[in-house]
């Protein structure tokens, strides 16, 4: 009579460890997932508090509320076009990242083999050497006059800006890159006999491709932080001629929302650069 | 002289090294590596290079390899002077050296495609490449990437890319230096049948006593740097194919782990300075 109870009895307790098991599990993952929601969420929600605080205290700022109605507002009609000073945000928007796009275009059209030349030859590397780096840490409007000089249109004069202050990254990141590439990879280029143009697609170019990207993210960045001043400058459509317009109309809501809009720009921007880098991360 | 004696010659001397040379330039001045390096390998023949760290044992293979050019001195390899490297002297470097981006399969077609790639088709190329994973062991790993694989799978890569381009010269610079001991002998092993099969011609830089001793049918023993030079030269007369477990008590096992022991400990033991 005992034998049979016994052995239900063991065989519950070798079908609970799993049930445990799995229950265990599932709460690490259900914690783990709260760990990643909430303190992102309670941060954002501080802020809008201390942000409502303020507006409470001067009246000149408006509160989180309001700035919503009002870009609810705006982002109902991105694109619409009321003459060549008033376009709805999203043409705003576009006409940056078309600039930002162009100057880096540029950008990394001369930076990437000038960097790579730069990363491979000694000589030419100490010839530059003492022009970039007088050249690099000028602020990027100081370029603006030159500009606005040479093309004499202000258009063109921002891509400028754009350009000359978004090549260093991207040179100098190459060039490390290129310097940095492991010996030992060399050596079995030289061991294979590999060609000139083989030793660049097989060996060169996907070593040096991480150290591109981080180039290419590092100046993105410097590009779309740099736009929103050259465009207060040059004027036209853009998000950064769009605050200095809405400075001048007082309306305050909307250079709040300039600013958001600026921060989620840059946020995707970068992290699609992650992204793409992360496809070219061997180790 | 008739071409039967000339053959002779070359299989005899199918790699030579007379009074070689090899000086660097430094800050401090110039500094010889090492000194009137005086060597012949028979074709079919495994040597290794044994000695202290820094006894300039590196450097004589990458003359060999021609990573390195001699400052005097003539290295020949099948008949022809050593210029540059080149695939029929191909390497396994102690850390692998595989390309990151390719997978063990594309570290492999590369090397394959660049020996073979003129003459024959892809799908013969191929044939290749998968056969040198199959002499390694490893056809399973073929669309791995290098970081996706252990270090002795790597450095099984790094020998199968070395053997698929068919070398005159297989170079070994310690090939498992940088692995576990278990691992070691795994592959060791392996290297003993894959040397018994394809009939390679090797040689092989090591520190490793044993490993020499076990692989080889010499040992040449380096003095200590800088200037170092070949110290001596040991025959290993054990019989192949060589069991590791059976060679623990074979007589001239134990006489070739002495002598080599004995020269690297006695004879030539490692200034204190150094060590």
């Amino acid at each position: 009579m005992m034998k049979p109870i016994i052995e239900t009895q063991v065989m519950r307790a070798v079908e609970a460890v799993p049930a445990a098991m799995l229950r265990e599990a599932r709460l690490a993952r259900v914690r783990e997932w709260i760990m990643a929601v909430v303190p992102p969420v309670l941060g954002l929600l501080v802020f809008a508090a201390i942000w409502q605080a303020v507006s409470l205290q001067n009246k000149a700022i408006p509160g989180p509320l309001p700035v919503w109605d009002a870009a609810v507002a705006l982002f109902s009609k991105p694109f619409y076009v009321n003459g060549p000073n008033d376009q709805g945000i999203g043409w705003n928007i576009l006409s940056s990242l078309q600039r930002v796009g162009l100057g880096f275009g540029l950008a990394a059209l001369i930076g990437i083999p000038a960097g790579f030349i730069i990363g491979r030859f000694k000589f030419i590397a100490a010839m530059l050497a003492p022009i970039i780096s007088l050249l690099r840490p000028v602020s990027p409007l100081a370029w603006l006059p030159i500009g606005l000089l040479v093309f004499k249109s202000a258009n063109p004069a921002s891509i400028w800006v754009i350009f000359i202050s978004s090549i260093w990254p991207i040179i100098l990141n190459t060039a490390a890159g290129v310097s940095q590439v492991p010996q030992d990879y060399l050596n079995v280029a030289r061991v294979l006999n590999l060609s000139e143009s083989k030793i660049i697609t097989k060996v060169l170019f996907p070593a040096v491709l991480p150290h591109l990207l981080t180039g290419i993210r590092l100046s993105i960045g410097v590009a779309w932080l740099v736009i929103v001043a050259a465009e207060m400058l040059t004027g036209g459509v853009g998000i950064g001629f769009w605050v200095w317009d809405e400075w001048n109309n007082l309306n305050v809501a909307h250079i709040i929302i300039a600013i958001f809009v600026v921060g989620i720009v840059g946020l995707l921007l970068e992290q699609a650069l992650i992204k793409l880098a992360s496809f070219f991360d061997y180790q | 002289m008739n071409a039967a004696t000339v053959s002779q010659l070359h299989d005899t001397r199918f790699v030579e090294l007379s009074r070689v040379n090899k000086a660097f330039a430094t800050k401090k001045g110039v500094f010889l590596a090492v000194q009137d390096v005086n060597l012949s390998i028979k074709k079919g023949e495994f040597v290794s290079i044994i000695g202290h760290s820094g006894c300039g044992k590196s450097t004589v293979l990458n003359l060999i390899a021609g990573l390195l050019d001699a400052s005097s001195g003539t290295l020949i390899c099948n008949g022809r002077e050593i210029a540059g490297p080149g695939p029929e002297r191909s390497v396994v470097f102690q850390n692998h050296s595989l390309l990151p981006w390719l997978t063990c399969f594309g570290n492999i077609y590369l090397a394959v495609e660049q020996v073979f790639g003129k003459k024959e088709g892809k799908e013969r190329l191929k044939q290749r490449t998968h056969a040198a994973l199959e002499l390694v062991g490893l056809a399973h790993a073929a669309d791995k990437r290098p970081n996706e694989v252990s270090g002795g799978m790597k450095q099984r890569v790094g020998i199968a890319r070395a053997l698929a381009m068919e070398p005159k010269v297989l170079l070994m610079d310690e090939p498992f230096g940088a692995l576990d001991a278990l691992t070691r002998a795994h592959l060791q092993d392996e290297l003993i049948r894959i040397v018994g099969e394809t009939g390679s011609t090797v040689v092989m830089v090591t520190h490793d006593v044993d490993e020499a001793v076990l692989l080889s049918d010499r040992i040449v023993m380096m003095t200590n740097g800088p200037a170092a030079t070949v110290g001596e030269i040991l025959d290993v007369p054990i019989p192949r194919p060589r069991k590791r477990l059976e060679l623990a008590d074979d007589p001239d096992y134990v006489a070739a782990r002495k002598a080599v022991l004995d020269f690297l400990y006695q004879r030539h033991a490692r200034p204190a300075a150094a060590a």
